[in-house]
């Protein structure tokens, strides 16, 4: 207890000085850093138009009301589009990483020196590569349209639902797993017997939140041609009709609301 | 005995209770399957030339091209460097205000009400929507990707925080207070303190995924490498391409497994 004894008072202080300059210098070093790389952005920014921007995005914001409610119509399409992409993106990403979770758990895995590797290396390649730089991918190979969103998405969702999952496997309870294996149970039926019902909560809770969470990425594939709502928002933005981006951007709002809804609740079913 | 034994079958319990509910969501399952891919407009043509090409395609990304862009690569990198950086920090430092306002346990209705409808609007729209915007108003370069990016810290960082801080020991909070502490007294010694270690956990995650927007907020002109891999993809330099996911693979990974021993060291 760093207890400091001033003119015959005992003050009593949070930290030793030693370590409080340790916390001082720790934090100079972060303030050098951010300062520096401040420095750099600032140096590429036209500061000008920082400073008009203010003027600018009263002039967007008044050009964009009233949403140009008509517009409604043609975008039923793309929004079912949205949400199929992000359905049955989901959808794939769950049925390869179920295996792959299976391979990178430490207590499932068949051999931890040459399969988790592997499939860690999977996990990780899938998470740090975007959805819209596999879309990027996908629409160079097979060509703009539906199918490359559903498969950017799904390859982008495996690395998240794998881990996520590949965590619950390992924290399940062995003690239940070994109660199977002392009634002589195979390896197979292990799995499906003492481990998948462990899972399951936290399988269908994962799956659920990727979902709610790929909502919201198939809005912009679009951008890059991969369908769905995000291909409306880039036409209307490169053709200057801000009355019909004010709407898109609604029906964006209005859809991740009620997915988030939809995941909230269901996952307040199952836990 | 054993005759009833034999006579009794174990069937093991299903996930779903209710018989009527398990088959009425597979059956929902199946009516939108069925919609889904009804009004899914395929070019299979397309998809067969692609498949057959496909072999092509994945062949011209080896072996990875790091020289001939080499310089644009670097600066591209050094970009969204520097924004993941600069956006984190400022982020976390405005969401700190409002995840305070946003939490439940410490702000007044209006005050809570506001803040939420804050984290709510700035999580709602993806980065790469925010970006758009944030190039058409302050022009092309990291200035706007930092924006957006930041935007989105708060957004996430706020939430978290809120929730962490409705979630604490309200003792320790209560034996504070009735030393005589003052606002800001308590809250950097009631509940700094029992939020900080996950906070500085989730701060750090935060970091990967800025890292990680920041290599597309690039392709809507927001700065950083998305531009420098864009630009490879368009001119069909694929072995560049293949380069510059390399690297942000490895940043990544390095950043995963550093973040594992921060997190460590913290707690």
């Amino acid at each position: 207890m760093p207890v400091q004894e001033k003119s015959g008072q005992k003050i009593w202080h949070r930290r030793t000085t030693a370590k409080q300059f340790a916390v001082w210098f720790g934090w100079l070093i972060g303030v050098a850093i951010f300062v520096y790389c401040w420095q750099l952005i600032s140096e590429k920014t036209i500061w000008f138009f920082v400073t008009d921007a203010p003027k600018q995005a009263a002039d967007m914001a008044e050009r964009m009301v009233p949403p140009a409610w008509s517009y409604m119509d043609t975008l039923w399409g793309p929004v079912w589009d949205t949400i199929n992409i992000a359905t049955l993106g989901t959808m794939i990403a769950i049925v390869i990483a179920v295996p792959v979770a299976f391979c990178a758990a430490r207590n499932t895995t068949p051999s931890r020196t040459f399969v988790r590797p592997v499939a860690l290396f999977i996990i990780v390649s899938s998470r740090s590569i975007n959805s819209l730089i596999w879309a990027l991918m996908l629409v160079t190979l097979i060509g703009p349209g539906v199918l490359a969103g559903v498969i950017a998405i799904g390859l982008r969702s495996v690395g998240f639902c794998a881990k996520l999952l590949y965590e619950a496997i390992e924290e399940i309870d062995p003690t239940q797993v070994e109660a199977i294996v002392a009634t002589g149970a195979s390896r197979g039926q292990q799995l499906s017997y003492g481990i998948v019902p462990q899972i399951l909560p936290a399988f269908a809770g994962i799956s659920v939140f990727r979902w709610d969470i790929n909502i919201r990425e198939s809005t912009v594939l679009g951008l890059v041609g991969a369908g769905g709502i995000g291909l409306q928002l880039d036409a209307s933005i490169s053709t200057l009709a801000w009355t019909q981006v004010s709407l898109i951007l609604l029906v964006i709002l209005a859809t991740v609301i009620v997915s988030e809804w939809v995941s909230a609740k269901i996952r307040h079913a199952i836990i | 005995m054993s005759e009833v034994a034999a006579r009794r079958h174990w069937k093991r319990p299903p996930f779903i209770q209710n018989p009527l509910l398990r088959w009425g969501l597979w059956l929902v399952l199946a009516v939108y399957l069925a919609l889904a891919f009804g009004t899914m407009e395929i070019d299979w043509s397309r998809v067969a030339e692609g498949v057959t090409r496909g072999q092509r395609f994945l062949a011209s990304f080896f072996p990875p091209d790091f020289t001939s862009r080499w310089d644009s690569i670097e600066e591209g990198i050094l970009e969204s460097l520097w924004m993941t950086i600069t956006s984190t920090v400022v982020g976390i430092m405005l969401s700190i205000p409002v995840g305070l306002g946003a939490a439940r346990n410490l702000s007044w209705r209006p005050v809570y009400l506001f803040c939420r409808g804050i984290l709510a609007v700035s999580r709602t729209f993806p980065e790469i929507i925010l970006a758009i915007f944030f190039v058409k108003l302050f022009g092309f370069g990291p200035f706007a990707g930092f924006l957006a990016l930041s935007v989105g810290t708060i957004g996430f960082y706020g939430k978290l925080l809120a929730e962490d801080i409705e979630d604490m020991d309200p003792v320790q909070a209560e034996a504070i207070k009735s030393v005589g502490a003052g606002w800001l007294q308590w809250l950097n010694y009631a509940v700094q303190p029992q939020v900080m270690p996950r906070m500085i956990g989730l701060g750090i995650y935060r970091l990967d995924i800025n890292f990680r927007e920041s290599a597309v907020v690039g392709i809507v002109g927001g700065g950083g490498i998305g531009a420098t891999l864009l630009t490879s993809f368009d001119r069909y330099e694929f072995d560049s391409a293949a380069a510059i996911l390399l690297i942000i693979i490895g940043i990544v990974m390095a950043m995963e497994y550093s973040s594992g021993y921060i997190r460590k060291w913290v707690q």
